[in-house]
């Protein structure tokens, strides 16, 4: 805390000439930026294993994409009810936004299980990270790892959303709340724009 | 205070972008068209859903060029490494190819 803060209690410390609005802003972007370059690197390094592989599996016929495109429709719907939280928020309507905020960690739930439903439907199938029947077994590794690293955001996400739930509900002043909900969504947004490109690399192309 | 004066896109409009392109996706999996038509379609398709998500969901348009500048350069990274990665795949490929059509020839004695 800087001396004119603690001077003025009623001062903001500096703002950050990036996100005027919060310091956590700025810090949840970069940390998004880092996590970026992690879901980055898998994908890229799955495609320059795909690439290079001289019998990689067709994804389509192995894993099916009715199941999948039901689960990215869920997230883009668990989105649109995380701004919808942070809408109602923002026009003080606290119940409203606990509401959105329930719905949102609830989609991210539904997905989380309907992950696990996929994976044991496909392990029973013979989908290993070792091997499988189908060809190189490098597919089942960077399957398993790269949907699963996404499914382990979804459920910290879940857990960080029952938190806000939480957080806004111990805070009678809804600007009291605002910022960190909507850092909040900053992440759970997040995890759909990856899942949008998972989706994309790993079972459509 | 940041609760008023922030603007609120359509979201609405923004969840139906979203949807109509991941059915477009879809459907160009099954378009009569080269694999590396319908790769290049795909990756332009998510590109835009993730720019939607980007702009509109996490508010990316409304803040300042250097916070956009932050948001797009692991997506550089991501990119610049696919390119680093592929050659030394290939050279991979190409000698383990070569070693395996040695074990499966039939020996000549």
């Amino acid at each position: 805390m800087s001396q004119a803060a603690s001077a003025h209690p009623a001062v903001e410390p500096a703002e950050t000439p990036l996100t005027p609005e919060s310091w956590g802003k700025l810090g949840m972007w970069i940390f998004l930026a880092g996590d970026a370059v992690g879901f980055g690197t898998l994908l890229a390094a799955y495609g320059g294993m795909r690439a290079t592989s001289a019998d990689w599996p067709s994804p389509y016929d192995v894993l099916g994409i009715n199941l999948t495109a039901v689960m990215t429709f869920l997230l883009i719907c668990s989105s649109v009810t995380m701004v919808k939280a942070l809408e109602w928020l923002g026009r003080g309507d606290r119940a409203k936004c606990r509401l959105f905020l329930f719905l949102t960690a609830l989609g991210g739930a539904i997905f989380v299980s309907l992950q696990a439903y996929e994976w044991t439907h496909l392990i029973n199938a013979g989908l290993h990270i070792g091997r499988n029947p189908w060809g190189a077994s490098l597919f089942g590794a960077s399957f398993f790892i790269i949907t699963g690293f996404h499914g382990l955001h979804v459920s910290g996400g879940v857990i960080y959303l029952l938190s806000m739930l939480r957080y806004v509900t111990n805070r009678p002043q809804p600007e009291a709340s605002y910022n960190a909900v909507e850092i909040a969504g900053l992440y759970w947004h997040f995890v759909d724009l990856v899942w949008i490109m998972v989706f994309t690399f790993m079972y459509l192309l | 205070m940041a609760t008023t004066e922030h603007k609120h896109p359509n979201y609405m409009a923004i969840f139906w972008y979203l949807a109509v392109l991941t059915v477009v996706e879809i459907a160009v999996i099954f378009m009569p068209v080269g694999k590396l038509t319908i790769g290049v379609l795909l990756c332009a398709l998510a590109v835009t859903k993730a720019g939607l998500v980007a702009m509109y969901f996490m508010h990316l348009r409304f803040e300042t060029r250097t916070l956009g500048l932050i948001a797009v350069t692991p997506l550089a990274i991501a990119t610049l490494l696919v390119f680093v990665i592929l050659p030394d795949g290939f050279a991979v490929a190409k000698r383990t190819e070569g070693v395996k059509a040695e074990a499966s020839a039939p020996a000549k004695h």
